[in-house]
């Protein structure tokens, strides 16, 4: 497999919890430099998808391989080569955000005047110099946000997963998120999200994965996926394939941001 | 950099953090360090006169300081742990963990850590317990010999119960199960010759308390600190910390590992 092109393989992956099938065969590709979303409800298996992929459970079937590594056989190799900001802020609430940042940078082990440097440059590009030195714990839902995602980019990782990036973000910092992502993208890396906004998906992806019961019900672009099945927007698409919507109220939420 | 100095660097970074956040919460070190100083007055003003009357040989108050002191330093070391299990879990449930775990970082390094930052803590505390008993009127006898013992001892008994907190931390699926499930370790002491002799107790019990892990560290550390030769319990104190240390040591790591439902 060329890690060139290619940065996730996923080949009929399943999981299970007891009786409970949350993952039923799941066949994705996500080119490398590109933005893929895994759009789908609450309980769809977003979270689960990206915990498989990012090596923190195991799946019961099927074969990933991220950035050319099996996440099976090859953990640690997956795990040089990504970051990951998950739904919950995995921030150290009593260090101050400087601390978080170093703490990253020198599990990274950068040497000690670089790491300085890439601090003081994620501090600046996320906007928490002012903060800098206070403890995380004071800070904003927006503010832990961000430190969690500059965290997860201290590394400089080619493949980001982001799972749900802006749930629970007022619109502002919605915004300012994705543009941090396109930001990332200019950049080369990819990354592979989730998310149950159909906006975000739509604004931000090259590739939707319609996630629903387990299984992709359609994947393709926002454009291919509209045409397929008639509809104007991701929700009517969405609408047709499953008979359900995503989330109703996220899409209230989203009428603030226009 | 071979897979050991990144296990090494690692584990520093940990440490770090572990002293940072001990820092950040000095409330915590002072109650450890205040509540065997507690026991330590409540054992030698409040029972002290009684029980030094029924030591072996009888005597008073003083004696008994001299008979609870080692007990008391061996309760600091289990004091501490008991924290240790609580700030696992605390960190457990909180999400960076699970960052740690997505990162390549040496996989024991964030327990390691933890144990070091307790060792740490441990010899913070039972310096200060001791220099407390020592104005209490303790006079250790112990010579050069004596106190090399006592350290070593001490090392391998919070080592020993410290990673075994880290696994009961790991194992809780909640802080407050954590700060529950180690409890045993402040009730075990009671039930061995930390407070009384042990031949004072009924047969059963006495023969239970004769054969539990905490007698013979109990044991070997009042020998040493009184300078005398502690015999077979040093080996039998040695065995007991090793042999927990080890199984701890492979079950935390397991439990670090181990695939965690969302």
């Amino acid at each position: 497999m060329n890690t060139q092109t290619t940065a996730i393989e996923v080949l009929g992956i399943t999981k299970s919890y007891g009786d409970h099938v949350v993952l039923r065969g799941l066949d994705l590709t996500v080119p490398a430099g590109t933005v893929y979303a895994l759009l789908g409800p609450n309980g769809a298996g977003k979270t689960t998808m990206i915990r498989i992929l990012s090596t923190l459970i195991g799946a019961d079937g099927g074969a990933a391989r991220v950035a050319g590594f099996d996440v099976r056989t090859q953990p640690d190799g997956v795990r040089r080569s990504i970051g990951v900001t998950g739904q919950f802020s995995a921030i150290d609430e009593l260090l101050t955000g400087r601390e978080n940042l170093r703490l990253m940078a020198d599990l990274a082990h950068l040497p000690a005047r670089e790491a300085a440097a890439r601090v003081d440059e994620l501090l600046a590009r996320f906007d928490l110099v002012d903060a800098a030195d206070r403890r995380a714990a004071t800070y904003s839902g927006g503010m832990k946000r961000r430190l969690d995602l500059a965290m997860t980019l201290v590394s400089r990782p080619r493949l980001i997963f982001l799972d749900e990036p802006t749930a629970g973000l007022d619109p502002r910092s919605r915004r300012d998120l994705w543009q941090i992502v396109r930001e990332l993208l200019d950049e080369g890396v990819t990354i592979f999200l989730t998310t149950q906004y159909l906006e975000e998906a739509d604004q931000l992806a090259h590739t939707v994965g319609l996630l629903d019961g387990g299984r992709l019900v359609a994947e393709g672009t926002p454009a291919e996926l509209k045409a397929q099945a008639g509809g104007e927007t991701l929700d009517d698409v969405f609408l047709a394939l499953t008979g359900h919507g995503v989330t109703p109220e996220s899409d209230d939420e989203l009428e603030e941001i226009r | 950099m071979s897979t050991m100095t990144y296990a090494a660097r690692d584990s520093y970074t940990m440490l770090r953090r572990s002293l940072k956040h001990m820092r950040r919460y000095p409330s915590l070190t002072l109650m450890l360090i205040g509540q065997p100083v507690i026991f330590l007055l409540l054992f030698v003003y409040v029972f002290g006169g009684t029980m030094g009357a029924g030591l072996p040989g009888g005597g008073g108050r003083a004696d008994y300081l001299a008979y609870v002191a080692p007990a008391i330093l061996v309760m600091t070391i289990a004091s501490v742990a008991l924290s240790t299990a609580i700030y696992v879990a605390k960190d457990a449930t909180e999400g960076i963990v699970d960052r740690f775990r997505t990162m390549p970082i040496a996989r024991p390094a964030l327990l390691t850590g933890h144990v070091l930052g307790a060792l740490a803590q441990t010899v913070l505390a039972v310096t200060v317990v001791l220099a407390i008993a020592v104005l209490l009127g303790y006079r250790p006898d112990a010579g050069v010999a004596g106190w090399a013992g006592a350290i070593g001892i001490l090392a391998l008994l919070s080592l020993a119960l410290t990673w075994l907190c880290v696994a009961l931390g790991l194992a809780a699926q909640s802080v407050e199960t954590a700060s529950n499930t180690p409890l045993f370790l402040m009730i075990l002491p009671f039930v061995s010759s930390a407070f009384v002799p042990t031949d004072s107790m009924p047969t059963g019990l006495a023969w239970v308390a004769e054969n539990q892990p905490f007698t013979p560290v109990i044991d070997t550390l009042r020998a040493c600190l009184a300078g005398r030769d502690p015999g077979s319990d040093a080996w039998w104190a040695i065995g007991w910390c090793v042999l927990v240390t080890v199984l701890c040591f492979w079950w935390a790591g397991r439990l670090f590992g181990r695939v965690r439902a969302v």
